[in-house]
């Protein structure tokens, strides 16, 4: 089961330090493992939801280090596609896995993969038995998809403004966090009503 | 991408003012209260999750608009059921508030799932929808039930025992229904139309296989239509969390957790499970052995479809990840019933047949790999050829791949203590492992960390010192590999790489195979290293270079830590003289050096502590290092480490060989070092040397001669020109007046010590009782007789 889908900054950011993250979207599935574990039990709903979002902000920074590690290793130069370029911009994205030690921040361990594309990163986190090959194609997926439907290569902030849409993305190709074994058909009929639901 | 826009859209959202605020709910609960819904009322609902998410305090909401917000869950439009549920996911939910799960509301369920607030609250989720499994009804809309099993793996992940026995049943019964029995024929298509109209058209179309074959043979995931039925779905949806319903409630092999012990119809026991593998069609079969049966039935035709040729990319990719997930729940259900390994093996070598040519099916081998492990001792199967792979030719050729990278660490990680038992190869893949390490060390490192203590073994510890202090030269080489293959031969390297060209001579060739060798054990290291070091100068400011020259300190104490636990005497010498060796043969980058003379420090004086004997054993080399009075100025910490251990461990109460021979010349060396560093400014480029390390001398010096009351006139003899030279206020060694006068004051102490050598000899050579103390233990020194002492002393008779 995939944890949380995020979508945040990997570029500065005036307002934050060099090491935050500015969080545009996210999505976590489930239930809050802090109402079920045993030494966070005593906390109050309000204090789960801080603890919650204080988790996610945890794994943004370390995908964005990550990811500036990944380019600056690289050395290669970033290229700046615009829209209608989508396909390009995610050819040239970077691409990697992080491991997430148990407690740092999930109670248990975890794998972040992510995708850079240009000043922002999408992040996957799974559990780590889960088909890493087939997160990684949900992943490419998702990305594209909101590229696409929300317009984010030009300079408007459809992501923030539209975040309905990335919800009934998700709820068609990532449901309550299952990953989905699905042939060209399956996500063909898919993407249809997908399609039909951003056109509203 | 990110636009200003963006960032002052946040800023309104966190910063709005209480009034508005309030101005703005009323206004939206307005528009919530007329029949009809606009686009108004959709932007002003985004607006309100923004408002909600763009803080990490919560804010809670007017009492009248959240019910509001909670009946619009049901309505008939989506985009206000998403945005309702996405609302009161970022607010507290209401007191009393009693939200029942609507089994065609996806959107409602996802509330329930994140507002659930203990174990309770997702039991009770889990039994509204099973019944709602249950109660079935015919000519469903589409998609209605297909979110259940999502939110089912949910509720697994977090709390397995929320199913009760009854619950588990069922749902096995459903999911081999769905994996082994969903329809063969193609559902009506959403397309359907067009130029086939009238009967023909309704009779049913079987399904087809990826390469437009028809198919012969039951549903799978990798099987297509025009359009699927609702168990077409279900079908595609079970698989998808197969493999962690198995690991769930299948991974001990009569072990379920029990809620409802009652409950004994259809249990399987131990017994039935052993026979369960060769007679699985003639006697009844419990729910869990079904599932079983029906995933290893699944996962064989999986295996075979995916040798299929796919039309279309996705459907390539789909078929690789179809490969691993089968992999993975036959070794789970080989786990759980080993009778089933026989029937197995044979599938999966052939498998790994197949694919061992072929680099880009990599990812596969490694679940396959798993399951040697797992199960080929039992089948007596030859595991070589994997090992093989995955120890020699991944590292080799696939270390740029991250995800690769990950996937192998993590099963290295997982699997060590078994792999140290029975793959000999493990332990000598060391230099090809760190491949991994010095192309992507930030994404690795947390790995090594836990893996390097396994690599460490008496044998290779020496050779993997050399290694680990190599990281950075392995990085480069790494990088000229890849640079050296993708740009022509040809084209002459002129942007100043001249390490290319030194890279691709074949009289240099040698010095970088054996940086890239695969297998630990032809040699600890080159004689030619400080040749390589130079070839490879120009890399000190790569990135990835750079990156990986910060990981090897810790890696470095991780080696240290693992080693003085095993090695013997004979070793921790060795190991001494590398670090003396190798102090002043490394790649130079900036900082990487001092970081490592300071770790060597470090361990350099566990080490002695650990053997003091090891100090008059190695006496002549310690010597050398410290009679070197260039060691000074380019390796000062581990200068005056050495020199404090030679002073503190060479005396007879450490070794008994210690003669007073050998303290004079070490007493002779260091005095004359100590002369030079004093008596004139620092050779031209090097920095002044700490006042530390002039201290260290003294003590050294001071420690020596009460050990051999001969040497304490000399001592002396220094401690007056030092006080000579220093009441001319400034020196040319010591740069900071303070600094000057603490070191004269320094040797004040030692002089004034050494005016009573028997004293001096137990304050500078303690014997070891008053340096390990044991207070209370000790008779020496427990409480009661000192008092008594005290007591008789003061008492007059």
């Amino acid at each position: 089961m995939v944890r949380c889908f995020l979508i945040h900054t990997v570029c500065p950011v005036s307002a934050l330090s060099s090491a935050e993250s500015r969080i545009l979207y996210s999505r976590v599935f489930g239930p809050d493992e802090a109402a079920l574990t045993e030494q966070q039990r005593g906390l109050s709903a309000e204090q789960r939801r801080l603890l919650q979002r204080e988790k996610v902000a945890v794994v943004a920074r370390q995908v964005k280090s990550a990811v500036y590690l990944c380019r600056e290793a690289s050395g290669r130069a970033l290229l700046e596609a615009v829209p209608g370029e989508e396909a390009l911009a995610l050819q040239d994205a970077n691409s990697g896995v992080v491991r997430l030690r148990a407690g740092e921040p999930f109670s248990d361990e975890t794998s972040a993969l992510w995708l850079g594309v240009q000043s922002l990163g999408f992040t996957l986190v799974c559990e780590p038995h889960e088909n890493l090959l087939l997160a990684e194609g949900t992943l490419c997926g998702l990305t594209r998809h909101c590229l696409e439907h929300l317009h984010m290569l030009g300079q408007g902030s459809e992501v923030l403004l539209r975040s309905n849409r990335i919800d009934a993305l998700l709820s068609r190709l990532l449901p309550h966090g299952q990953l989905l074994f699905l042939n060209h058909r399956f996500a063909q009929s898919l993407e249809k009503e997908v399609t039909a639901y951003m056109a509203k | 991408m990110y636009s200003h826009g963006s960032e002052s859209l946040i800023k309104q959202a966190r910063e709005i003012q209480e009034s508005e605020l309030q101005k703005f709910y009323s206004r939206l609960l307005k528009l919530l209260q007329a029949k009809e819904f606009g686009h108004e009322t959709i932007d002003s609902l985004q607006r309100l999750h923004l408002i909600l998410s763009a803080t990490k305090y919560t804010r809670t909401l007017p009492t009248e608009l959240q019910r509001r917000l909670l009946s619009l869950l049901s309505s008939p439009v989506e985009q206000l059921q998403v945005l309702s549920s996405a609302v009161l996911r970022e607010t507290l939910p209401l007191s009393g508030q009693e939200l029942n799960y609507n089994q065609d509301n996806s959107h409602t369920a996802a509330l329930l799932l994140s507002q659930a607030g203990s174990r309770a609250d997702l039991s009770s989720l889990c039994t509204q929808l099973i019944r709602s499994l249950e109660n079935r009804q015919s000519d469903p809309p589409n998609h209605s039930l297909t979110h259940t099993l999502p939110i089912v793996n949910a509720i697994l992940t977090h709390s397995p025992e929320c199913l009760t026995e009854e619950h588990v049943t069922l749902l096995s019964k459903k999911l081999v229904d769905w994996l082994r029995y969903a329809s063969i024929t193609q559902g009506v298509g959403a397309s359907s139309g067009g130029f086939f109209t009238g009967p023909r058209s309704r009779q049913p179309v079987p399904i087809a296989e990826l390469d437009g074959t028809v198919s012969g043979d039951f549903f799978t995931v990798l099987c297509v239509g025009q359009g699927f039925t609702e168990d077409q779905w279900m079908n595609v949806f079970s698989f998808s969390m197969l493999r962690h319903w198995l690991l769930t409630y299948h991974s001990v092999p009569s072990g379920v957790p029990i809620t409802d012990t009652d409950d004994r119809s259809e249990f399987d026991s131990s017994v039935v499970s052993m026979v369960s593998a060769t007679s699985s069609s003639s006697r009844l079969l419990s729910p869990k052995e079904r599932v079983r049966e029906k995933a290893f039935q699944y996962c064989l035709r999986l295996i075979e479809q995916s040798d299929r040729k796919a039309h279309k990319r996705t459907d390539t990719d789909l078929q690789k990840a179809c490969l691993v997930e089968a992999v993975c729940i036959l070794d789970c259900v080989c786990v759980e019933d080993t009778a089933l390994v026989y029937r197995t093996f044979p599938c999966v070598k052939a498998l790994f047949g197949r694919l061992s040519s072929d680099l880009t099916f990599a990812r596969v081998l490694l679940p396959i790999a798993q399951f040697y492990l797992n199960h080929g001792e039992m089948a007596a199967v030859d595991c070589e050829s994997v090992w093989k792979l995955v120890f020699s030719q991944f590292p080799a050729e696939l270390f740029n791949d991250p995800f690769l990278a990950h996937e192998l660490l993590r099963f290295l990680r997982l699997n060590h203590e078994n792999l140290l038992l029975r793959v000999p190869q493990y332990t000598r893949s060391f230099p090809n492992l760190l491949k991994f390490l010095a192309w992507d060390s930030p994404a690795v490192v947390d790995d090594f960390v836990d893996l390097l203590p396994s690599l460490v073994t008496v044998e290779t510890a020496v050779e993997l010192l050399h290694t680990l202090l190599d990281l950075p030269c392995l990085s480069a080489t790494l990088v000229l590999q890849l640079r050296s293959t993708s740009s022509p031969i040809s084209e002459p390297s002129g942007r100043g790489l001249m390490s290319l060209d030194a890279f691709r001579n074949p009289a240099l060739r040698g010095l970088f195979l054996y940086l890239l060798r695969t297998e630990a054990g032809s040699g600890d290291t080159i004689d030619r290293l400080s040749v390589l070091h130079e070839l490879l100068a120009e890399a000190a400011d790569w990135p990835r270079v750079v990156q990986c020259a910060q990981t090897v300190p810790v890696l470095l104490h991780i080696f240290f830590n693992t080693v003085l636990k095993v090695a013997d005497e004979n070793l921790l010498t060795h190991l001494m003289l590398v670090m003396l060796e190798r102090s002043s043969l490394l790649l130079k980058l900036p900082t990487y050096i001092k970081e490592i003379h300071r770790v060597f420090s470090c361990h350099l004086l566990r080490l002695c502590k650990l053997h003091p004997s090891l100090v008059v054993n190695q006496s002549h080399e310690l010597l050398e290092f410290a009679g070197t009075t260039a060691n000074v100025y380019s390796k000062e910490e581990i200068f005056t480490h050495v020199v404090w251990a030679l002073g503190e461990y060479l005396s007879v109460s450490c070794d008994s060989r210690c003669s007073v021979k050998l303290i004079t010349s070490c007493f002779e060396t260091l005095e004359a070092v100590l002369f030079e560093i004093t008596s004139s400014s620092p050779p031209p480029g090097a920095a002044r040397p700490a006042p530390r390390v002039v201290t260290t001398l003294m003590s050294a010096l001071a420690k020596l001669a009460s050990r051999s009351h001969d040497l304490i006139p000399r001592v002396s003899l220094f401690l007056s020109k030092l006080r000579t030279a220093s009441r001319g206020g400034s020196v040319a060694w010591c740069s900071d007046e303070e600094d000057l006068v603490a070191i004269v004051t320094r040797g004040e102490e030692l002089w004034s010590l050494l005016k009573t050598p028997g004293v001096a000899q137990s304050v500078l050579t303690p014997p070891a009782h008053v340096t390990t103390p044991q207070w209370h233990r000790d008779t020496n020194l427990s409480m009661p007789l000192q008092l008594r002492t005290l007591t008789s002393l003061t008492h007059t008779q």
